[in-house]
This record gives structure tokens, C-alpha cells and sequence, in this order.
């Protein structure tokens, strides 16, 4: 059968592990071994878990920094790419490059960088701002790293869509007389809607799971101040040996995620019906 | 009049393109002439754009202190196992989800459907688990088999076949020919140019990938190159030179692919995210 292979790697190694994740929840197992069965009573701790709160909140501020301004970013950035003739394939290619990179070599160019005394950017805006380790600055520096890095994914989408919006259309509106606002703001917008939110709702789904980032460039400091769900998880499950609650965590990311995904797709039906 | 004010405005939006162009490749362009710099020139004041001399010091420290060679042979195996199974088995699930009917399809269907909403960190407390009773930690074997199965090539396959002409399949089955051969003799054939795409997006995604390899190796020998030179970056400390020149090692591989096979892989990334 064609599709043995792929089902058994598929449920092997993530619906049944998924499944296992729900069981383990609900036991006091550390990371080596199946624990006890304990009822609710990871949850019920994790409802009075403060720190488990404040991850949620750092995600959710993450996810506010990064999902629209990454979404208004590639389509800005589309729009400039798409006008161009001889140079866009190597202007797009300049926009694309770090998303093709590791995420190492991204957290290493920003560190490097944005470095308090030696990096270029401090030296050329003379300041001192130690960004990864100062709290203001922490959460909005991971988050303008990861649109630098990702933002090429987004814009490469929008120039899809762009392409495929026909070009009669817009000759036709400028026979009748329409300016470049008008077939903008009637064309351009209405016609691109289906492509902004397809990368509304893939953006919301990835930046909920955001880890890497966190952990190369702040390790969830300053004062916890970055500590986001998944590093929670990971603090939990693999540095304080609690897997069964670290599993509690790991199914309230995915509640969560779930909930704001089926939210924001009404909110966005809404949007395409007015 | 009109004429002449727009050309000069789409002046002005190419001059202003160009120059964000610059600014996002600038961070890169800092890594790579900093890994050619001597140490005590990367912290110069003010900072040198080019560095003159070049120098090789950094790259040559890294090659003897840090076992790069072997982090790269293992990121190549792992990138090489994972593509050849991922779109193999995708290539064969996506053909049988298009072409034929057999139980339990809406399962398969259903399964992806949750695939795509759960975050792979979720489930890796049981994966680990899992690989810790097989005695695979610290494997090529556990970092390898759950990057295997990628859902979305399998999407991507199905879609493609449904474009496909049902005549071909029909009549190769008249002549004789068994699916098998229908796949690899026809439908492939067909398909090549997106089959390719999505061999060269998942050998970078495999490259890049960071968090699983990162849970499931700790042992120096087994990292592969993104895990790998973190654990390098935290022993050299603020040595911005050889830093750099790991982080420019690392990239290489990737970055040279997309520049080679740049239509390929924007065909790959438009097509995995539903697009044409």
C-alpha cells in the first residue's frame, strides 16, 4: 500500500505522541519514564501558576509584535518588489536570503550586531542599549530579528498573489478613469484579501509556537522577562525533570492556539463579507 | 506633465526599494567581511567597512578547535536521509490520496488536518521519551525518523496529481503497468519540476532545522551545524570573528541552494503554502 510509509512515520512520530502528550498530562512523570496517574491536578496547578501566565502573556506580546507588522511588512515590501522589471529577481532574492538561513546564523548576525559596545547599530545611533538584556527592549528586538528573518516568506506569497490579479483589470479602470489610489484601494486591496489572510492565519499559528529565537537570543531573560510558552515547557520538561507537567503546559499551548486560530478565522470571514 | 511626475516617483520607489534591499542585506554582508577579520579589528573604532587585510586567522582557529567537519557530514546526512524518505513517501501517499480508493482515506485526510494546527513542541515530551526507551538519543536514527513524514509535500503531491489527466493512469492500467510504475514512469515525469521544488525546500528546512536535533542531541560529536555552533558561540564569548565565521560556514550550504535554485524554490515555498 502507497500509503504505509508516510502513515506509519506520521503516527509514529506525532499522532501518537500527540495522544501520548494528553495522557502524560494527567500523570507525575518525569522525562525518563511514565509517572503515576494524577487526575487533574497538573492543570489545577497550572491554573494558580503564575509564572505559566506570565509565559502566556510574553507569547501573546510577541504574537501582537509580529503577526500584523510581519503580514503589513511582506505586503509592503511585495508591492515595491512587483513594480520592478530587470531587478526584481535579485531585489527579491536580497529580501528572501536570511529566511533561508538557520536560525543560529540569524540570532548570531543580530547579537553580533546589536551588540551594546562593539555592534555597528550602536555605534551608528551612539547608544549603549544593551537590547537583549534590557526588558523594554528584549521582547520588540527578538520580534524585529524574526521579521528580518521571515518577512521574505510573506512577501513571496503576496508577489504570488499579486501576479495572479489580471492585468485587464486594471487597464480597464484606468480607461474609465480610475487614479492609482482608486485601483489600489478597489483592486489591489479586495482581490490580494484571500492571500493576506492566508498569511494572517499561518503567522498566528507560527509565532505561538515561537522558540528558537527566544532561547538563542535572550534565553527568556532579562528577569524572565522573555519566557514564552514553549521555553516554559522546556524549562519545565528537560531542566526541572517534570514532563507530565511540562505535557499539561505543552496541551494549553495547543488549547490556545486552537481557540485564537478558530477566532481569528470568524474574524476574518467577517472581514471578507463586508 | 503626468507623464513626467510619475517617472519621477517611480524613481523615487525604486531608488527607496533598492536601498531597504541594502539594509536587509547589510546584517549579512557584516557577518561575512567580520569572519575575515582579525579580532582586534572587528571591535575597532571607528568600524571598517572591508577588512584589509583579510584575514584567515578566524576560519583557521574554528577549523582546529571546533569539530565543524564532522557537525557539517552529520547536518548532510541528516538533510540527505530526511529529503530522499520525506518526498519519497509523500510523492506515494500524495499519488494514492489523488488516484485511488481505499478504507479509512477521511482518516488520513483528518490526521493531516491536526498535523498542521499542532505545534511540533508540543509533542516533544513523548518523542523524547519515546527515543530515550529505544536507546536513540544522541542517534542519527532519533533525530532522523520524526522529520520523515512532512504533511504538507503530501498536500502538495495530491494536488498536483489532481491535475493530471485520469485517462493516463486508465490507460497504463489497460497496457498493464502496475501503480507503482504508473508513479514513477508517469506521473513523476510530470511533475519533475515541482518534485524537484520541494526536494530542494525540504533539504534547507531539514538544514535549518533547530529545535528537534536540539532536544535530542547534547553529545558534541552528534549535533548537527545550527545546534552545533551555539554550543561553540557560548565558549568563544564575545570573539566576534570566529563567531562569525561558523555562522558564515553554516550558511553556505543553504544559502548557495537558494541562489542556484532560486525559481525552484520560490515555486516549492508559494506551492507548500497553497499557492500557485
Amino acid at each position: 500500500m502507497f500509503v504505509i510509509p508516510f502513515v506509519f512515520f506520521y503516527g509514529a512520530f506525532l499522532i501518537l505522541p500527540a495522544i501520548q502528550v494528553a495522557y502524560l498530562s494527567l500523570t507525575n512523570s518525569d522525562i525518563a519514564g511514565l509517572g503515576h496517574f494524577v487526575g487533574l491536578s497538573n492543570y489545577i496547578e497550572l491554573i494558580h501558576d503564575q509564572d505559566f501566565w506570565a509565559s502566556v502573556g510574553h507569547t501573546i506580546y510577541f504574537v501582537v509584535l509580529t503577526v500584523v507588522p510581519n503580514t503589513a511588512v511582506g505586503f509592503l515590501l511585495a508591492l515595491l518588489v512587483v513594480r520592478l522589471r530587470r531587478l526584481r529577481l535579485t531585489v527579491l532574492s536580497a529580501f528572501f536570503l536570511p529566511y533561508v538561513l538557520p536560525v543560529s546564523v540569524v540570532t548570531t548576525s543580530a547579537l553580533w550586531l546589536l551588540d551594546a559596545n562593539f555592534g555597528i547599530v550602536s555605534y551608528l545611533i551612539g547608544s549603549s542599549t544593551a537590547w537583549f538584556a534590557d526588558p523594554t527592549w528584549a521582547m520588540p528586538g527578538v520580534a524585529i530579528v524574526t521579521i528580518w528573518w521571515t518577512v521574505g516568506f510573506n512577501m513571496l506569497l503576496f508577489i504570488a498573489g499579486l501576479q495572479n490579479i489580471p492585468v485587464d483589470l486594471y487597464e480597464a479602470a484606468a480607461l474609465d478613469g480610475a487614479n492609482g489610489t482608486q485601483r489600489f484601494l478597489r483592486i489591489t486591496c479586495p482581490l490580494i484579501w484571500p492571500v493576506t489572510s492566508l498569511v494572517l492565519v499561518l503567522q498566528l499559528i507560527l509565532q505561538f509556537k515561537i522558540f528558537d529565537q527566544v532561547y538563542l537570543l535572550t534565553l527568556g531573560g532579562p528577569y524572565n522577562s522573555t519566557v514564552v510558552v514553549l521555553l516554559y515547557m522546556y524549562q519545565k520538561a528537560f531542566q526541572q525533570g517534570r514532563g507530565g507537567y511540562a505535557a499539561a503546559v505543552a496541551i494549553a499551548l495547543v488549547v490556545i492556539i486552537t481557540v485564537v486560530s478558530v477566532l481569528q478565522f470568524r474574524l476574518l470571514r467577517l472581514g471578507k463579507s463586508k | 506633465m503626468t507623464r513626467r511626475r510619475f517617472s519621477i516617483l517611480g524613481l523615487t520607489c525604486t531608488a527607496l526599494t533598492l536601498l531597504l534591499a541594502a539594509i536587509w542585506l547589510f546584517p549579512l554582508y557584516w557577518i561575512f567581511v567580520t569572519a575575515f577579520k582579525g579580532e582586534t579589528q572587528t571591535i575597532a573604532v571607528p568600524p571598517t567597512l572591508v577588512p584589509a587585510p583579510p584575514d584567515l586567522q578566524a576560519f583557521g582557529y574554528v577549523f582546529q578547535n571546533s569539530p565543524i567537519f564532522r557537525w557539517y557530514l552529520n547536518t548532510v546526512l541528516v538533510g540527505a536521509v530526511v529529503t530522499f524518505c520525506s518526498i519519497l513517501f509523500s510523492l506515494m501517499c500524495g499519488y494514492a490520496l489523488s488516484r485511488l480508493e481505499f478504507k479509512g482515506k477521511w482518516l488520513i485526510y483528518w490526521a493531516l488536518l491536526v498535523g498542521f494546527m499542532l505545534p511540533f513542541g508540543a509533542v516533544a515530551i513523548p518523542l523524547f521519551m519515546l527515543m530515550n526507551k529505544l536507546n536513540l538519543v544522541n542517534s542519527y536514527a532519533g533525530v532522523i525518523l520524526p522529520q520523515i513524514a512532512t504533511p504538507l509535500s503530501v498536500i502538495v503531491f495530491k494536488r498536483f496529481f489532481d491535475e493530471v489527466p485520469r485517462d493516463f493512469r486508465d490507460a497504463a492500467l489497460i497496457d498493464g503497468a502496475s501503480d507503482l510504475r504508473i508513479l514513477f514512469r508517469i506521473y513523476l515525469p510530470i511533475n519533475w519540476s515541482i518534485t524537484w521544488a520541494l526536494t530542494i525546500v525540504t533539504f534547507i528546512a531539514t538544514w535549518n532545522n533547530f529545535f528537534w536535533p536540539f532536544i535530542i542531541t547534547n553529545a558534541t560529536p552528534m549535533l548537527t551545524i545550527p545546534v552545533g555552533m551555539t554550543t561553540v558561540q557560548s565558549a568563544y564569548g564575545i570573539y566576534f570573528a570566529k563567531t562569525s565565521a561558523i555562522a558564515v560556514l553554516a550558511s553556505i550550504p543553504t544559502a548557495a541552494a537558494y541562489i542556484l535554485f532560486q525559481k525552484r524554490v520560490t515555486q516549492g515555498v508559494t506551492a507548500a503554502a497553497g499557492l500557485k
